[in-house]
């Protein structure tokens, strides 16, 4: 807990410091420890209540046993063993819960590319070149637009676009570029990343922007006084201070692509497996410990992403 | 309703007298409201669980004005319907379900089987429900969970399902279709009469099939079975042999890019069909009725393998009892007197009492739905949206010709623990 408290100090100093006497009386009963505790009690207490508790009853479901209409709360790997079925007798082939997690993983990156690359540009452009507050602002709700559609909007919205006689295609096949429709457009790898693209560049774009505009104007002007290019001011100048904003939209990008699934169902004709389908499949199938044993492996994996990006950057330092 | 108008009636009239004066006023309105407070303190509600097949709102209103229950829809899919009776059984108290749920509702305790006794139409049920044949005496196909082999249990809270009649019924049958593919037969322009069709190569990239395994897996054995590969014992109830086979079959399709897409939901079949995305597809009624509506041609294609059927009724929460237990069995009567009857064989569907639901509808109406008659006149939907021109004939004719040639139930197999880690491979394939 001591790294929150630096966080919280950091974080507004003005709190914990409080310089008028009356602060000053209470804060002699109140150690500055108990006040941090109660500033973040609250939190801590949603998180226990939301997530914590409910995430070891999962892992505790993924052990149990079940049968067609009940779980059986005693202790089985079954759960685990018939995910991993097939995965040495297969070999060299991948199994089932491989290929999905080859995948998705597969999905991941190439979201997680497209959106670090186009966020940050759009970040950038937000952060430098756009001189007016107002205008920044404006701007970025901009990028909120994906958010004011649903799911099921998107997915009749994609289909007269990218469709095999959709707009797209008639395009093409009248301009003369194409004699055949082209039928990758929708349904597959491609529309997936479009439609994860589509909706989660604003993710990458918001702390990417947040940690940009901290930087320090006069940096970027020492750098050019002592003569960098601009090549050399991004590399050496503006993405290591940006880093702590790349590495938290990097973060919210993948741990929701990895466990998308709707999107990834719909946009793929649900012929793309997804770690999330698994999960969805097992539970309607009432089988609840080996979904619960799905999703501890979902999240371990996304953990372990998460726990390598955050060795690249300490993010609690940087902040 | 009319206790309602007569309380503003008399208060109205309290007012009126104007002179009676404030305390009077509200003594008088207190005395008179009091006795329509009671009752509506009584107001009989029954909340209903159910996929949106059967929960129309004409059905609720009518069903209020006739018996004075109000009907509360909790409407969810088929797969979340189960999951609640299974987690949350005192969040309902009617359930509407389908019969292949059973065999795993039924040993769950969590529901409780109506008294055939107390349903007053309970012996004008179609025998395709009681003995598996039409009335016209056509044997039904009796592979996978056929209404008729889980319709009885043995005592009032056994958890056996009987072999012979006894008066403890599962599900009070409501509602049941026979399904088969749908296709554009504008863009195929040839006939189809098999449902090997479903992987025939000419429609490489234009097929689907619904991603819902426990009813996948029969059309998938509906194929397979067409294509002369193999010949199930059962499809409702394969082997870890036959599903392996069955997902191979399917697997190799799905490889060779015979699939344009799998769909989910009734929405993503009708865009899927609308859309021109694929030809040729598994599809329920009422879907291909909504790609018709749009001005598309689709046929729901009667094949010569025969209809993969599903079938669903009315039990009870556990948690139902006295009065309320009452209700339900009014509400499951009323059901079954007709309006609601006739209401889902306009949509395509089939009623269970089908002498009280004909009284209900029009002779062109029962001619067209029913006897596989050219519609003498336009058909309208339940709300008057325009079906069909006069002169229509239903896609595959007649209740006896279509539920006749029924080859098959939906199902929940003795090896489903399997079978849905075979499917997710597949998916994944």
């Amino acid at each position: 807990m001591d790294t929150s408290e630096n966080i919280l100090h950091q974080a507004s100093p003005g709190l914990a410091r409080g310089s008028d006497t009356a602060r000053n009386a209470k804060a002699a009963r109140l150690s500055p420890s108990f006040i941090s505790w109660l500033q973040a009690g609250p939190m801590m207490l949603v998180f226990l209540a939301f997530f914590l508790i409910p995430l070891v009853f999962v892992v505790i479901v993924s052990f149990w046993d079940y049968n067609e209409y009940q779980l059986l709360p005693a202790f089985s790997g079954r759960g685990y063993s018939d995910t991993f079925e097939g995965c040495i007798a297969q070999l060299p082939d991948l199994c089932t819960i491989g290929k999905t997690y080859l995948k998705t993983l597969k999905l991941c990156f190439m979201v997680w590319a497209i959106t670090l690359f186009i966020g940050f540009w759009v970040a950038y452009f937000l952060a430098f070149h756009v001189k007016s507050k107002t205008w920044q602002m404006g701007l970025s709700l901009l990028c909120t637009i994906p958010f004011w559609t649903s799911n099921v909007i998107r997915m009749i919205a994609w289909i007269p676009l990218l469709g095999r006689n959709g707009l797209v295609n008639s395009g093409l096949v009248k301009t003369g570029l194409i004699n055949q429709p082209v039928e990758w457009l929708l349904y597959s790898e491609f529309s997936v990343v479009l439609a994860l693209v589509h909706l989660f560049t604003f993710f990458m774009v918001v702390p990417i922007f947040n940690s940009m505009v901290r930087i320090d104007k006069s940096l970027i002007e020492a750098a050019y006084d002592a003569g960098a290019t601009g090549f050399q001011t991004l590399v050496n100048v503006v993405i290591p201070l940006a880093k702590p904003g790349i590495v938290i939209g990097s973060i919210f990008v993948i741990t929701i692509v990895m466990g998308d699934f709707i999107t990834i169902g719909v946009m793929g004709g649900q012929q793309i497996a997804a770690a999330g389908k698994i999960i969805e499949t097992r539970l309607n199938a009432l089988q609840f410990p080996a979904a619960a044993a799905n999703a501890v492996i979902l999240l371990a994996i996304t953990f372990l992403i998460i726990t390598m990006m955050s060795r690249i950057v300490d993010i609690r330092k940087e902040l | 309703m009319t206790e309602t108008t007569r309380t503003t009636g008399v208060s109205r009239r309290t007012l009126l007298k104007g002179t009676a004066g404030l305390a009077g006023l509200a003594a008088g309105s207190g005395a008179i409201t009091g006795f329509p407070y009671v009752k509506s303190a009584e107001t009989k509600v029954l909340r209903y669980l159910g996929t949106a097949v059967n929960e129309g709102d004409d059905i609720s209103k009518q069903c209020l004005k006739d018996t004075g229950i109000k009907i509360e829809y909790i409407t969810a899919t088929t797969d979340d319907v189960t999951k609640r009776v299974m987690t949350q059984p005192n969040s309902f108290d009617v359930l509407d379900t389908e019969y292949f749920s059973l065999k795993k509702l039924v040993p769950s305790g969590n529901i409780l089987a109506l008294d055939a006794k107390k349903i007053k139409e309970f012996d004008n049920i179609t025998p395709v429900f009681t003995k598996g044949e039409t009335p016209g005496g056509k044997k039904i196909g009796n592979q996978g969970t056929a209404p008729w082999k889980v319709l009885y249990l043995e005592g009032k809270d056994s958890k056996t399902f009987a072999k012979s009649a006894t008066e403890f019924v599962t599900l009070i049958p409501t509602v049941y279709n026979a399904d088969t593919l749908g296709i554009r037969p504008d863009l195929i322009k040839r006939p189809i009469s098999s449902w090997s069709e479903l992987l025939n190569p000419e429609f490489k990239g234009k097929a689907s099939i619904l991603n819902i395994p426990s009813i996948g897996i029969m059309d998938a054995a509906m194929v397979v079975e067409a294509t002369g590969k193999y010949k199930y014992a059962d499809k409702g109830n394969m082997t870890k042999e036959e599903i392996d086979l069955t997902m191979k079959v399917m697997t190799e399709a799905k490889k060779a890019g015979q699939f344009r897409a799998f769909w989910k939901d009734f929405n993503e079949s009708v865009n899927l069909m609308a859309s021109g995305e694929t030809v040729i597809q598994s599809m329920w009624s009422p879907a291909v009725t909504k790609v018709r509506s749009m001005g598309i041609a689709c046929t729901f294609q009667p094949l010569k393998e025969g209809y993969r059927s599903w079938a669903s009724g009315f039990c009870v929460s556990k948690g139902v009892s006295g009065a309320k237990l009452d209700w339900a069995y009014e509400f499951v009567n009323w059901f079954l007197s007709g309006y609601a009857g006739a209401y889902l064989n306009r949509q395509g569907y089939y009623s269970a009492v089908l002498s009280t639901a004909k009284a209900h509808m029009e002779p062109y109406e029962w001619a067209y739905w029913m006897e596989g008659k050219p519609a003498e006149k336009d058909i309208k939907a339940p709300d008057g949206s325009l079906l069909e021109k006069a002169g229509a004939v239903r896609d595959g004719g007649s209740y006896e010709d279509r539920m006749g040639a029924v080859a098959c139930w939906n199902a929940v197999m003795d090896e489903n623990d399997y079978m849905v880690r075979k499917w997710n491979e597949f998916i994944a394939a």
